[in-house]
């Protein structure tokens, strides 16, 4: 791709920008058929999907009832649904990496910088568009349900975030086909990913799909801040919050002040390639250690922001399937908020090497090694609160336990790491990428799992098929540790990350392993879609009536499954941490309230769409010079968003006390009658959500 | 909600009690959503005054204009008036909303904030244009990067500050004064204040700081 080449009406695209058209000019070479292919796999893929939404008649209900809804429920589904696209696309690359280094002896079959593409997409994906939605998505499922409120703060809000997180998704697939991404890994350092290395649209993608989720993730923040301030239920005191709601109050609290740096650091780079500024070219006195010291001010406690939503999923999913109040409350929320606040103080950690004083160094080496007493805490208390509990080996549970396992070993690399003199000898090798795998997998990935799994019943009024799930807990567990663990041994042996091919053979073994192990994950990945398909196929044979299909603790079990859209018939008055839980070895769970009001819902919006649809074709024509569709875009944008403030929200939804009293009812009345189950049964068929009390003694 | 503690003793766990809750609109949720929205922009502020500061230096300069060449000191007192003064007319504006003063008085206020806040645009586009026409553009050093990165980044923000308030002048005008638009002026005061504040951190560091 050329810059000086650029015309009215298509920029700087030409004909050499159509990456699907390579494999027709250069039939005999295999990276550029991987390469052509990708791109043919995202358009045909996408013809598919029209198709059958088409066949299907889905458009429709997949606009007025999903995308302009401002419901905190679907708009947590469709951040979860575009994660696990993102998934299939992010983990498929890994393997390809994976394929590519295990035939890397003295070559390989990839290209050095089809290579970097593939190691800068999957970072990219994986943190942004991977598990920031999941994450976002699972914050939006629950935290309104457990603290008992009708939504979120700002529900337009909610779905305008949902709308720039999609945008920057789509621009990463569009990257496939049109163009290709950058070369400059999912952190894009500069000067490499400025405009005298790379001229091309590559790191223009990153920067503006980095940018629109980033803004996105920042809404996001603060919508969630507010929520859990202002919209707690009567009675929910801060310290009668659940924990995962806890801990969604410190990852927003971290989006709300370390999303602007990267929001500054991408601005920053985007006016040295766009405009000709030297914040970090190498000449004229630009200075690329402010985009270290930037990127990683949002970097490290952006690895906080992913980690704590899982901690809060693995407390609850403990709590519950060990039948046991949670273990250490007070210390968990007082961790939680310690990691919150040491997240900030440690980013230098990643750049070690760079130049700075070893007595900076050391004390950011002590900061970092701080963190590890909160994480050590957390662990204890997930282990006490197992300890004499019944513990139920459901799918959630065992993402938990192979968890506390497995990040328990990530944890002591990242301390190993924390030593400068240590890192001098081991930065930028595999033994670095093994550790952060081995915290953002187990620690993350598995928790969004645990949270899937554990959520999904709630959602949509089933449970999930366990066979598949365990297949899928297993192929990630083993895989997992397939792919790594060598890769632990190689960095030591010196072997450096991002590297296309290598000369010592006695890497081969080792990557070979991990290779091996690869093709495991990939079983893992295809038990999740399994999963999916086999639960919506026979969901008949694990319905989820009574809404508390794992004898839950927490309020949002205290509401049918799927949950109607007004959440609560009724405000709930709380008087006990662990509310539901209390009630229910009350004889409480199931109360009839003495009179229903009216409830206000907001109306449907379309500026999430807008906002999606627009905000993704002007940085579309941002990143190939289209001027003119960039200010239309624009144009649109700031129209649309105007006039819905003039206008306010002109279709409010009422829904009234009559219909929510009958419905309440109805399902008060299925709960009467179906048999509650004892936790033998809590994987069969007889379980229909409500649970016998059985061991609550141990709630006391 | 003050018998939360001795309901503990009647209710076990939750209890759907019969208290009327409204879903209407609610301003505090609107003025805390927007503080925080502030913080969060403070740091982007924040980061473009830190890195500002680390441009200061002789390599960032790159032997182009420092501060004492590329700046001049009257243009930014006077946008510092301006500013200033602006934020004074919109704390009678305010005030006149506040006190029922009638729509007349509110206008007038904002009116003339609005005039303030559009000739400090004018001020520092002037200032601009000067620059560009000495050559100290942005694309001579980092240290000019760096000044085009905060400077006009507040302008920016006035920008559409100015835009808001012509939004809620267009509504006082054509509507009824009620608690959302009084909640959206008392949010864009904030907002105008904030301005205030970054600018007098601006003229103080960059300008003063500079030139000093």
């Amino acid at each position: 791709m050329n810059s000086d080449h650029t015309s009215a009406l298509f920029g700087r695209m030409d004909l050499e920008s159509l990456d699907f058209l390579k494999v027709f000019l250069h039939p005999f070479d295999t990276n550029l058929l991987i390469l052509s292919g990708a791109a043919w796999v995202v358009i045909l893929g996408g013809i598919f999907v029209v198709a059958v939404m088409t066949y299907m008649k889905w458009w429709k209900p997949l606009f007025l009832d999903w995308l302009i809804s401002v419901d905190h429920k679907k708009i947590g589904v469709m951040y979860i649904v575009l994660a696990f696209i993102m998934l299939l696309r992010g983990v498929i690359e890994g393997v390809v990496m994976r394929a590519q280094q295990a035939d890397g002896l003295h070559g390989g079959f990839l290209s050095a910088d089809h290579y970097a593409q593939l190691f800068s997409t999957h970072g990219t994906i994986m943190i942004f568009f991977m598990l920031m939605p999941f994450l976002t998505g699972l914050m939006n499922v629950a935290v309104p349900l457990q603290i008992g409120a009708r939504d979120v703060s700002f529900p337009m809000l909610n779905s305008v975030s949902l709308g720039l997180t999609i945008g920057g998704a789509v621009l990463v697939m569009v990257s496939l086909v049109l163009g290709e991404f950058t070369t400059g890994g999912w952190t894009a350092y500069p000067p490499y990913t400025g405009s005298a290395f790379q001229p091309g649209v590559g790191p223009d993608y990153w920067i503006w799909s980095v940018t629109l989720s980033g803004i996105g993730a920042t809404l996001t923040g603060m919508n969630f801040v507010v929520t859990i301030y202002k919209e707690r239920a009567p009675g929910m005191t801060f310290f009668r919050m659940p924990m995962f709601t806890w801990t969604a109050l410190c990852t927003a609290i971290l989006m709300v002040f370390a999303m602007p740096p990267l929001t500054v650091a991408s601005a920053m780079l985007l006016l040295d390639r766009y405009a000709d500024f030297h914040f970090f070219t190498n000449d004229l006195g630009g200075n690329m250690m402010n985009y270290a010291n930037l990127f990683w001010l949002f970097g490290h406690p952006e690895v906080y922001i992913l980690v704590l939503p899982a901690f809060g999923v693995f407390s609850e999913v403990t709590a519950t399937f060990s039948g046991k109040r949670l273990y250490g409350y007070g210390s968990l929320v007082v961790a939680t908020m310690a990691i919150a606040v040491l997240s900030f103080t440690v980013w230098l950690h990643h750049f070690f090497t760079m130049g700075q004083d070893s007595n900076v160094n050391a004390a950011f080496g002590i900061a970092t090694m701080l963190i590890g007493i909160p994480t050590g805490v957390k662990i204890y208390d997930w282990m006490a609160t197992m300890y004499r509990g019944r513990v139920r080996f459901t799918v959630a549970m065992l993402w938990t336990i192979n968890f506390m396992v497995l990040f328990v070993l990530g944890g002591l690399s990242g301390i190993i790491l924390a030593n400068p003199s240590i890192d001098f000898q081991t930065h930028n090798t595999l033994f670095l990428v093994a550790h952060f795998h081995n915290v953002l997998i187990p620690g993350v990935f598995f928790g969004m799992m645990a949270g899937y799994n554990y959520w999904f019943p709630k959602l949509f009024g089933f449970r999930l098929n366990d066979f598949w799930g365990y297949v899928s807990v297993w192929g990630w567990t083993i895989g997992f540790m397939l792919v790594f663990f060598p890769l632990y041994v190689v960095g030591l042996e010196g072997m450096t990350r991002r590297t296309v091919s290598y000369t010592d053979p006695a890497y081969l073994p080792w990557m070979l392993l991990s290779g091996l192990g690869a093709i495991i994950v990939t079983i893992g990945l295809i038990g999740i879609v399994m999963q999916l398909y086999v639960s919506i196929r026979d969901k008949e044979k694990t319905l989820d009536i009574g809404g508390d299909p794992w004898d839950a603790r927490t309020l949002e079990w205290a509401t049918p499954s799927p949950v109607p859209a007004y959440n609560f018939p009724v405000i709930p008055h709380i008087h006990a941490r662990e509310a539901f839980a209390v009630a229910k070895e009350a004889g409480a769970g199931y109360q009839q309230p003495t009179k229903y009001t009216d409830i206000h819902l907001p109306g449907n919006t379309w500026m999430g769409v807008v906002m999606m649809v627009f905000g993704t074709g002007f940085a579309f024509a941002m990143i190939w010079y289209m001027w003119w569709l960039a200010i239309l875009c624009l144009a649109i944008v700031v129209v649309s968003f105007v006039g819905r403030a003039i206008r306010g929200d002109r279709h409010p939804h009422i829904v009234k006390a009559a219909d929510i009293e009958r419905e309440h009812n109805a399902w008060l009345e299925k709960v009467r009658t179906i048999t509650p189950v004892n936790r033998e049964q809590e994987l069969k068929q007889a379980n229909l959500g409500v649970a016998a009390p059985e061991y609550m003694e141990a709630a006391q | 909600m003050s018998t939360v503690s001795d309901a503990a003793y009647q209710a076990p766990g939750l209890v759907y009690e019969t208290e009327h809750h409204h879903d209407h609109f609610s301003p505090q949720k609107s003025y805390m959503g927007f503080w925080i929205f502030m913080m969060s922009d403070l740091i982007i502020f924040g980061l473009f005054f830190a890195t500002y500061g680390t441009m200061l230096g002789k390599p960032s300069i790159a032997g182009g204009p420092g501060p004492k060449e590329a700046f001049e000191l009257s243009g930014a007192a006077w946008e510092t008036v301006a500013l200033l003064l602006s934020t004074f007319t919109f704390g009678l504006a305010s005030l006149a909303m506040k006190y029922d003063m009638g729509k007349q008085k509110i206008l007038t206020w904002m009116g003339v904030t609005l005039f303030l806040g559009l000739c400090f645009l004018g001020l520092e586009l002037r200032e601009f244009v000067t620059m560009f026409h000495e050559g100290h553009v942005p694309q001579r050093s980092g240290f000019l990067s760096a000044f085009f990165g905060l400077v006009p980044l507040h302008g920016l923000h006035v920008t559409s500050g100015s835009i808001w308030l012509i939004i809620m002048m267009i509504r006082i005008a054509t509507g009824p004064i009620d608690e959302l638009t009084k909640s959206r002026v008392a949010r864009l005061a904030l907002f105008w204040h904030f301005l205030d504040l970054i600018w007098v951190g601006i003229f103080s560091i960059v300008y003063l700081g500079g030139l000093a």
